[in-house]
């Protein structure tokens, strides 16, 4: 039933996505566009938003639908990132890290948060059961706009995250100094060619879709599943439903974190303030374009959306830019209307009430 | 337990304590605004020249913009967060009126003419893809927001000036694509409607005085009051406490105004752009005489119950499609007044944080998903710019940094509506429990 699906899932509006891409890249063939180029960045930019997508799943699966609230894990993680990096600050002289080694410190401590955070999200989208996009939503915003002011008061003294005058750190924190910038994206990375292939990235965000795909298939993974596809059922046959949409929230949010501590090695900064504000939108559109409804996904809907929406994000601005310079704009223009076209689609699918 | 049955005295104070308390919780929100603004109009350490130089400017300028969420709410629709289609309309249109250099009220009028049809048919549209999202509005609102802004950009960024031909040098860029990212109104539609006079060359007409316009309000409150008092059936009379009170409230305010006029205090300087005030006044009146039409009553039923309204013989679709493009009209008339009193707009991105700003004054006020009246609207917009206009001087008295206040008053937008609408949602899921039960 799953293989089959797939035929069934690429609707009209997922057709004209995937025939724009395939549009872009035979233009960008065309216009003789450096090509490597652009596979090089597609496939760094895939690794990078992965695991972001991939926090999509077990929200979806267990019934919470996309989690438009990832934002809230995105903040444990930059909170992990930040608690690191003023660890080795602290310590300096006394123990010195390794790049990887303090990579490793970040994901332990955005996890604590993580747990924390995912726990009381669920506890509050059991709730608001039937609003929980709305509410994750805003939810997302109350968070991100409330870590602006921790930002400037939690107690840093690291040099290279404060600002040299006045309060608080810095909008964007390098990862550079301390090694951590492209760290997974060099590890083991090799070319082909003119294209670099970013094997430590694209192998963290391999291992973490296996574990996902292992998790699915485990005992708590399908009563999840059922919870989410079919609650009454589930309640008939014993599983706690809310218990259940509280271990998918949880999941999501850890994902949400160690997600962009993936991310920001890659981009090799720490984005914080504004940053996280609107990046669980990419998430969420990147899914749906994969294929996934707002109460149904898959792991091959998290791949090929990643693959098709970030895929265009990469080629759709030199493609632009190659036509006329007046179209410098088109690229993130195109992202904001597939990008919210897309979840108002799922959200006219899913029928309502 | 009782052990003695209770005096009528006691039970009289037990009542009233408890309908005390139930103000109290129900106006929780308001409450706690009212001296969250208090603290910080102390902190802030303003003088009261100042705070109701800028109150009276924002009052003005948003009060319009949050009136046009009131008929969505009615209709069970929720926040109406897709009003920034109607601003975006608003700025299309402010920007081509610009372009042909109409000015001044005449060229406010043409703009409001304009963008009617426009308005009507993007909520139509926005109306139509509700239908279709039942139960889920709000969020579809606010996700067709950004999806219209990647339609605006792409019509206003790169169509305008190349295949919409406009040969304008202050308004296109000077690559000949794309409207600039800030238009100034100056000697166009600014103070169109806020200082009609101007236009004319009369600097006066139609701008008296704060204290003269409060004179003027509260005589006209008084007779409101009067005439309500003789019209309406006697159950519905306001009480003779009520009545000590509104009387004792509005002696205050004239009594203030007449001492602030001898005194020849700053407070004469503020000058009341009155057609604004009366066009929001007359949206109230609107408002209030629309919920008693056959429509507004529909509207209601249909907030009520869907299911019960449609039994009942109402088209529930074409109600709510009905309050969206009232509501998207309004918007987008809003936002004239909003774009006319502050003379300059950033073509990007003024119309972005309608949606969010309003539905906060408007929760503030006292309203929530399922209920909102004119009252919350004025008072929340009041309650909300108020913390709008102290929060960045309170941050920069408190910690020497503005922009703390500012990140503050922000979060305060995000979380006010946040906590609304979970409060919201888990009220109706416990009155489906009790209902199932």
């Amino acid at each position: 039933m799953q293989d089959k699906s797939f035929l069934k899932d690429m609707d009209l509006a997922r057709l004209i996505i995937a025939a724009f891409f395939i549009l872009l890249c035979v233009a960008a063939i065309a216009l003789r566009l450096d090509f490597a180029e652009l596979i090089t960045s597609s496939l760094a930019r895939i690794g990078m938003w992965g695991v972001l997508v991939l926090a999509m799943l077990p929200a979806i699966v267990s019934g919470i639908g996309p989690n438009f609230g990832v934002s809230l894990g995105i903040v444990c993680g930059l909170l992990g990132g930040l608690t690191a990096l003023e660890l080795a600050y602290r310590l300096e002289g006394i123990v010195a890290f390794s790049p990887g080694m303090l990579f490793f410190i970040a994901m332990v401590f955005s996890l604590p948060f993580a747990l924390l955070v995912g726990v009381g999200y669920g506890w509050l989208l059991n709730r608001v059961k039937g609003s929980e996009m709305m509410i994750a939503t805003y939810v997302g915003f109350s968070i991100v706009s409330i870590m602006k002011l921790a930002w400037v008061f939690l107690p840093f003294k690291n040099p290279e995250m404060a600002w040299p005058i006045g309060r608080g750190v810095r909008v964007q924190i390098a990862l550079a100094n301390r090694g951590m910038a492209q760290l997974l994206n060099n590890f083991l990375a090799f070319r082909i060619g003119e294209v670099v292939v970013p094997t430590g990235l694209l192998l963290t965000v391999a291992l973490a879709i296996f574990l996902m795909w292992l998790f699915l298939r485990s005992r708590t993974g399908m009563a999840m599943s059922t919870a989410g596809s079919n609650p009454r059922f589930a309640e008939a046959s014993g599983i706690t439903v809310n218990r259940q949409r509280i271990i998918g929230t949880v999941l999501s949010t850890v994902l949400g974190a160690v997600g962009i501590l993936i991310y920001s090695q890659s981009y090799g900064f720490l984005q914080l303030y504004e940053g996280p504000m609107f990046m669980p939108f990419v998430a969420v559109a990147a899914v749906l374009i994969g294929g996934a409804s707002v109460k149904k996904a898959t792991i091959s809907h998290v791949i090929i959306g990643t693959v098709l929406f970030l895929g265009i994000q990469v080629v759709a601005v030199p493609v632009a830019n190659a036509f006329t310079a007046e179209w410098s704009s088109m690229g993130e223009i195109s992202r904001k209307i597939i990008q919210n076209g897309v979840i108002l689609y799922a959200l006219t699918q899913a029928g309502g009430e | 337990m009782q052990s003695r049955p209770m005096t009528t005295s006691e039970t009289m104070l037990q009542g009233r304590m408890a309908s005390a308390r139930s103000f109290l919780v129900r106006n929780m929100v308001t409450i706690m605004f009212l001296v969250l603004s208090a603290v910080g109009y102390k902190l802030s350490g303003m003088t009261p020249f100042l705070f109701l130089m800028d109150i009276v400017a924002r009052l003005s300028r948003n009060a319009f913009l949050v009136l046009a969420l009131i008929i969505p709410v009615m209709a069970g629709m929720g926040l109406n967060f897709s009003i920034v289609l109607g601003a975006m309309a608003a700025q299309a249109i402010v920007i081509f009126v610009t372009h042909w250099g109409f000015a001044g009220l005449p060229g406010i009028l043409l703009s409001m003419a304009l963008v009617t049809p426009l308005a009507a048919i993007l909520g139509y549209l926005t109306g139509s893809l509700f239908n279709r999202t039942k139960g889920q509005e709000m969020i579809a609102g606010l996700i067709l927001g950004y999806f219209a802004q990647g339609i605006y950009e792409l019509v206003f960024l790169q169509l305008v000036g190349g295949i919409i031909p406009m040969d304008n040098s202050t308004i296109i860029m000077s690559s000949g694509v794309g409207v600039r990212t800030t238009i100034d109104l100056t000697n166009g539609l600014k103070y169109g409607l806020d200082w009609p006079g101007q236009y004319w060359g009369n600097d006066l007409l139609l701008r008296p005085t704060l204290p003269w316009a409060i004179i003027g309000m509260a005589v006209a409150l008084a007779v409101g009051i009067v005439i309500y008092q003789l019209r309406v059936d006697k159950r519905q009379r306001l009480g003779s406490t009520q009545l000590v009170l509104a009387g004792i409230g509005l002696a205050w305010a004239c009594w203030w105004s007449v001492q602030q006029i001898q005194a020849r205090t700053q407070i004469n300087w503020i000058r009341v752009p009155l057609l604004t005030w009366l066009v929001i006044a007359g949206a109230c009146v609107g408002l209030h005489f629309f919920s008693r039409t056959k429509l507004g009553q529909d509207m209601r039923s249909v907030g009520q119950d869907r299911h019960v309204a449609a039994v009942a013989g109402i088209d529930v679709n074409r109600v709510r499609i009905a309050a969206i493009i009232l509501s998207m009209v309004m918007a987008a008339w809003g936002h004239i007044i909003f774009l006319q009193n502050i003379g300059t707009f950033s073509t990007y991105g003024s119309h972005e944080q309608v949606g969010l700003y309003s539905a906060a004054a408007l929760l503030i006020g006292g309203a929530t998903v399922a209920r909102a009246t004119i009252g919350h609207a004025l008072l929340g917009t009041l309650l909300f710019h108020t913390l709008f206009i102290v929060a960045p001087a309170a941050g920069r008295q408190l910690f020497g940094d503005a922009q703390i206040g500012e990140y503050f008053r922000v979060f305060v937008a995000y979380g006010i509506i946040g906590i609304t609408l979970a409060m919201h949602a888990w009220k109706q899921i416990l009155q489906r429990r009790s209902v199932d039960q």
